[in-house]
């Protein structure tokens, strides 16, 4: 708590944790975009997009431990994952769509034990991270320091974002996509194959996991354990923004990033993974409470 | 055979089987009272996940409550061994019943998923601040003190207080089960909002009976503690990715929302995991995740679903 004083002392940092709160985010806002995708057009929850982040990571960190650049790295991951994606629609999710959502979270948590496990005997439970090589920007007498990398992992998310949103707004398979999300059973009727819909929609999420996952291996550390803190720092982003709402997500994940900063500054940093999932469970029963207000103002 | 006469001989055979086992295999006696805590862990996960339809990911954070509540109790009330341990059984239960009265309001209020999610942050968080909390040990843990009797006494002793606990566990939830709350919290499940139009009261019923889930678990925290000798904050009390998921797939592949599915599925899945997991050396938890996907996807209904399946068919 001692660092309270040392924040009121120097406001400045406060701009520094609010900075590089609101980079991180962005990373966040991705995988939780990718979620909310998952979720409102299938119905289900998965737990295993923190996996997909890890294994993302790996991808990249081999290939440039292989000589071949982050940059290169990321698209490459990213087409990896997807066909990890389809691979995964076609042998577990495809027989959980439609079915309650305790088995599709138990299923798909058991997807993430595997992956993780999988990552745990491959690559070891090491911390890995990719050095990217760039320097850090200095602002008000060295007071804020931003690491470059943070900023090309912001862009880098702004940039998939925008990539995923224009595809959905305008492509055929987009729009297949969004009107199965609106109504499956009369997006059948008018002839559009729904299976197809749900492999590819799966599998651009896991596409979009393992993009993020490169930048997070570029920007902070990969190791097989981490899949967790993602997912449910996913759930927590889509629920505080509701799905298919993507300003919200984005202003719900650069205000995460922002809170986790700030709390692990105070706190300390072995409290900070305690705070996130704490805050999980904060929203989740105030979130509760609002809606049962709700309910009441209704009679 | 009726069936009150099949029950009497199921009961003599567990209770034969239950006080023997230790002498007469005596090298499995830690394995076997493992077997007793897996089918107590299942037992009373179905309690308000089969039972009640609150699918709970985090019940084991009753369980670690229990561990440190008895491991603290042992180590700084200054009682002599066994008065100590007793204490800390009872301070263990009483903690983890109290942890779920106070959560249980909150937290059950939540519905479906939202449930699952938040419970599985409840255990996570206990997890990470066990690790971190210089006062019961952090991230090293604390070591159960020594037990005073024979060598090999100290894994019979725990041995059966788990088989006895398991054994009042059964017992009591199929009390429950018979009783006005089973038929409560059964309408839950079916439809809440239907039980509550009836009059039921179905935020007590709800905190009642994780609290009693909780209690049990909390018990046997402390012989579990104790048992294994050294308490570690995520690999024994809030160990998540084995005892709290495992709890959740014992009793869906034995089927969930049946008495004795639970039990079926912890000792199916105990034995096969002590006979096999030693070959696949580091991969069982991999193992594991498959065995997840595999049980959920295809078999949801679990044995006994799968049982019953067959009879309607052949009859």
């Amino acid at each position: 708590m001692s660092n309270l004083t040392v924040l009121a002392d120097a406001p400045v940092l406060l701009v520094q944790l609010v900075v590089s709160g609101i980079l991180v985010g962005a990373i966040f806002a991705l995988v939780a975009y990718g979620m909310a995708l998952v979720w409102g057009v299938m119905n289900i929850i998965n737990i295993a997009q923190g996996e997909f982040v890890m294994l993302g990571g790996y991808v990249v960190f081999f290939l440039d431990r292989a000589g071949i650049a982050p940059v290169f790295g990321i698209p490459v991951a990213a087409l990896v994952l997807y066909v990890v994606g389809v691979a995964l629609y076609h042998t577990v999710i495809r027989r959980i769509v439609g079915r309650d959502m305790f088995t599709s979270i138990l299923a798909t948590f058991g997807i993430s034990i595997l992956l993780q496990q999988l990552a745990n005997q491959l690559f070891s439970a090491d911390i890995r991270t990719v050095r990217s090589g760039l320097p850090s920007l200095f602002f008000a007498d060295g007071m804020i320091t931003i690491p470059e990398v943070n900023l090309v992992g912001f862009a880098a998310a702004v940039v998939v974002g925008a990539l995923l949103v224009a595809f959905l707004r305008t492509t055929r398979m987009g729009q297949a996509i969004r009107a199965t999300a609106q109504n499956a059973r009369a997006a059948r009727v008018l002839g559009i194959d729904t299976d197809r819909v749900y492999a590819t929609t799966f599998a651009i999420n896991c596409a979009i996991c393992g993009a993020a996952g490169g930048l997070v291996a570029m920007t902070w550390f990969i190791q097989p354990y981490l899949g967790l803190t993602y997912t449910l720092r996913s759930f927590m982003i889509v629920i505080v923004a509701g799905l298919g709402n993507l300003s919200g997500v984005i202003v719900a994940g650069a205000g995460l990033g922002v809170v986790e900063d700030l709390a692990g500054f105070v706190l300390g940093s072995e409290y900070q993974t305690a705070f996130v999932f704490m805050l999980l469970v904060v929203i989740l029963v105030g979130r509760n409470l609002w809606l049962a207000r709700e309910r009441r103002s209704l009679r | 055979m009726t069936k009150s006469g099949r029950s009497v001989a199921a009961a003599i055979a567990v209770a034969v089987t239950g006080l023997a086992l230790p002498w007469i295999v005596p090298s499995i006696t830690t394995q076997a009272a493992f077997l007793w805590l897996m089918i107590l862990f299942s037992l009373t996960w179905d309690i308000n996940g089969g039972q009640m339809g609150y699918n709970s990911f985090g019940n084991v954070f009753f369980f670690g409550v229990g561990v440190y509540a008895c491991a603290l109790v042992q180590r700084d009330s200054g009682l002599s061994y066994y008065a100590g341990l007793g204490a800390g059984i009872g301070a263990g239960a009483l903690a983890a019943a109290l942890s779920a009265l106070v959560l249980g309001p909150a937290m059950l209020a939540i519905r479906g998923h939202y449930f699952a999610i938040a419970t599985l942050g409840l255990s996570i968080v206990a997890a990470n601040v066990a690790s971190a909390w210089e006062y019961i040990g952090a991230a090293s843990g604390i070591a159960a003190p020594l037990f005073p009797g024979a060598i090999g006494g100290r894994a019979k002793f725990f041995y059966y207080l788990l088989f006895a606990l398991a054994v009042l566990t059964f017992l009591l939830v199929r009390r429950l089960y018979r009783s006005r709350l089973g038929l409560a919290i059964n309408a839950i499940r079916d439809d809440e909002d239907k039980a509550e139009a009836m009059g039921l009261h179905t935020t007590r019923y709800k905190v009642f009976a994780w609290s009693i889930a909780a209690l049990l678990l909390g018990a046997a925290g402390g012989p579990v503690g104790n048992l294994v000798g050294f308490i570690d904050p995520n690999d024994l009390a809030f160990a998540g990715a084995t005892f709290g998921v495992w709890m959740v797939l014992m009793a869906v592949l034995g089927g969930k929302g049946t008495l004795w599915g639970p039990v079926i599925g912890a000792v199916v899945f105990h034995v096969t995991q002590e006979l096999f997991w030693t070959w696949l050396l580091g991969w069982q938890r991999v193992a594991m995740g498959l065995l997840i996907v595999v049980i959920v996807v295809f078999f949801p209904t679990g044995i006994l679903g799968w049982v019953a399946r067959r009879r309607t068919t052949a009859a």
